[in-house]
């Protein structure tokens, strides 16, 4: 008796937790998720990072980023303007999710392409070539590369692609971890860690901020290679094609090195070879 | 499924979570009985230190504390306690989610102070004991018998808000570990469940076992 008892509180607490996970931040205007079809219809949702700047940012109710770009591009390649477009936010740990429910129709937020997420997504691009890379105080000359990082503080975002691979690379290495890469900045300029680590995409975009410039710097040394891709509900090869032409003439347009340049060129930031990239074929 | 449980430690990430849990709560504990003796001492100082204590802790969100203690304490004020950045990260959770939680022992304990029949502490006082003695002798023991309930909610809140510790601590505790199951392998309702399972396994016991506790110990008058 007693125990079919606790059993039932069990099942509801776990039942309860389940729930909430379904929950969405997402405070978007209903409707269901578009589907891939162009041609102007009701608009677009894309999905961003809300909080990177020089990728993806949001001011007010303005968008700025090189991810922002290259969205609204792609999007006018479809055939929906600038207006037609709503903008989602897409936090690195629901892009899938966002996608597979059709909560936006693509999400373009510094998203690498991997075979693990292949599985659940589909891919048009990539559109950039990142690397991992470091960042550090311009007056600082001792850091050049992962190799120069003993005895040195180094910085990075919780349980991120970025702090794992540094940690494999570096064994050993005096790793704080924070929630974002903002405290990370903070903890940089003030001079209590040595330098943080990302996508070099990401760290330029740091260092073009207003109120970093001059005193931050890109090593330069990129020792990963991430491909940024346009992630797309699974099998959806139509769409797939569409951007990846859109992709293609953004390139060959000169528009996508204006982005580039816009965006992150503040603080001298050169793209890491092999840019700009040849997208590959829809699957 | 099998893959996440096999590739990732996550028995090691709740071996973390129990100890700050663990940790955390014995220094809530002294914390908060400290505190709640001021609280109810006859000391004016000492009981507006205490509410302003309680007051300040209990209305600051966790997360800010932690942030603070390492972007804060520890990098602008030089007070760190390890110069290895995963063991001060570690130290300082389990000393911010003492502080935090001890506001809430505190309180828990002073409305167990207050189910004592106000004759009691002046009988104590009267047979010429002094505060420190009426406290140990007659008060503080009614009183942590009588406040088990609310300590084990307070004890079940603490090791849910462990997670909270991810902020700054990185993979090593069941939180941080799950943003990097979900980088790595996207967001899935199976890991979710997993950790979610780990929480109540935790906690679950914990509470059936105070409301027993307090059934038992509570002083009959």
């Amino acid at each position: 008796m007693k125990s079919t008892r606790f059993g039932l509180v069990a099942a509801a607490a776990v039942l309860a937790l389940t729930a909430s996970a379904c929950g969405s931040d997402d405070g978007g205007s209903g409707g269901s998720g578009g589907s891939g079809d162009s041609g102007g219809g009701d608009g677009i949702k894309i999905g961003i990072k809300f909080d990177q700047p020089g990728l993806g940012l949001k001011k007010g109710n303005e968008y700025t980023g090189m991810d922002v770009d290259v969205a609204t591009y792609v999007a006018q390649q479809l055939g929906y303007d600038a207006d037609k477009i709503e903008w989602v936010q897409a936090p690195s740990a629901q892009r899938e999710t966002l996608i597979s429910t059709g909560q936006v129709d693509m999400v373009v937020a510094t998203y690498s392409i991997t075979d693990e997420r292949k599985q659940k997504v589909s891919f048009a691009g990539p559109y950039f070539i990142a690397g991992q890379d470091l960042l550090v105080r311009s007056d600082d000359s001792s850091i050049t590369g992962p190799d120069t990082l003993d005895g040195k503080k180094l910085c990075s975002v919780t349980g991120s692609t970025s702090a794992q691979k540094v940690k494999d690379k570096v064994p050993g290495v005096n790793l704080q971890e924070f929630a974002t890469y903002s405290e990370c900045v903070a903890g940089l300029v003030s001079g209590a860690v040595d330098a943080l680590t990302t996508d070099d995409t990401i760290l330029a975009g740091y260092a073009s901020q207003d109120q970093y410039k001059g005193k931050l710097k890109v090593v330069g040394a990129p020792f990963s290679e991430e491909r940024y891709g346009i992630g797309l509900k699974k099998g959806d090869t139509e769409m797939c094609t569409k951007v990846t032409d859109a992709i293609k003439k953004m390139i060959n347009d000169g528009d996508w090195q204006t982005a580039v340049d816009d965006n992150l060129g503040a603080a001298g930031y050169k793209p890491p070879a092999g840019n700009p990239p040849t997208p590959d074929a829809c699957s | 499924m099998v893959d996440i449980l096999r590739n990732y430690d996550i028995l090691g990430a709740f071996w973390v979570t129990i100890q700050l849990s663990v940790l955390s709560a014995v220094g809530a504990l002294v914390i908060g009985t400290v505190v709640a003796v001021f609280r109810v001492s006859p000391v004016g100082v000492l009981r507006v230190i205490g509410s302003l204590y309680v007051n300040l802790i209990r209305n600051t969100p966790l997360t800010l504390l932690m942030a603070s203690s390492i972007l804060g304490l520890s990098f602008v004020l030089g007070l760190s306690i390890s110069d290895q950045a995963t063991r001060n990260a570690y130290w300082w959770a389990v000393i911010m989610l003492a502080v935090y939680h001890a506001a809430f022992v505190c309180e828990a304990l002073r409305s167990g102070v207050n189910t004592i029949p106000a004759g009691q502490a002046e009988a104590a006082r009267s047979i010429g004991l002094t505060f420190g003695q009426s406290m140990r002798e007659v008060l503080l023991p009614q009183a942590f018998r009588g406040a088990i309930a609310p300590l084990g909610s307070t004890l079940i809140a603490l090791i849910k808000n462990t997670t909270v510790a991810a902020v700054i601590l990185g993979t090593a505790e069941s939180a941080g570990l799950l943003a990097q199951i979900t980088e790595n392998e996207g967001a899935s309702l199976g890991t979710f469940f997993i950790f979610a399972l780990g929480f109540v396994i935790l906690t679950l016991p914990l509470g059936i076992a105070t409301t027993n506790l307090s059934r038992r110990l509570a002083v009959k008058r």
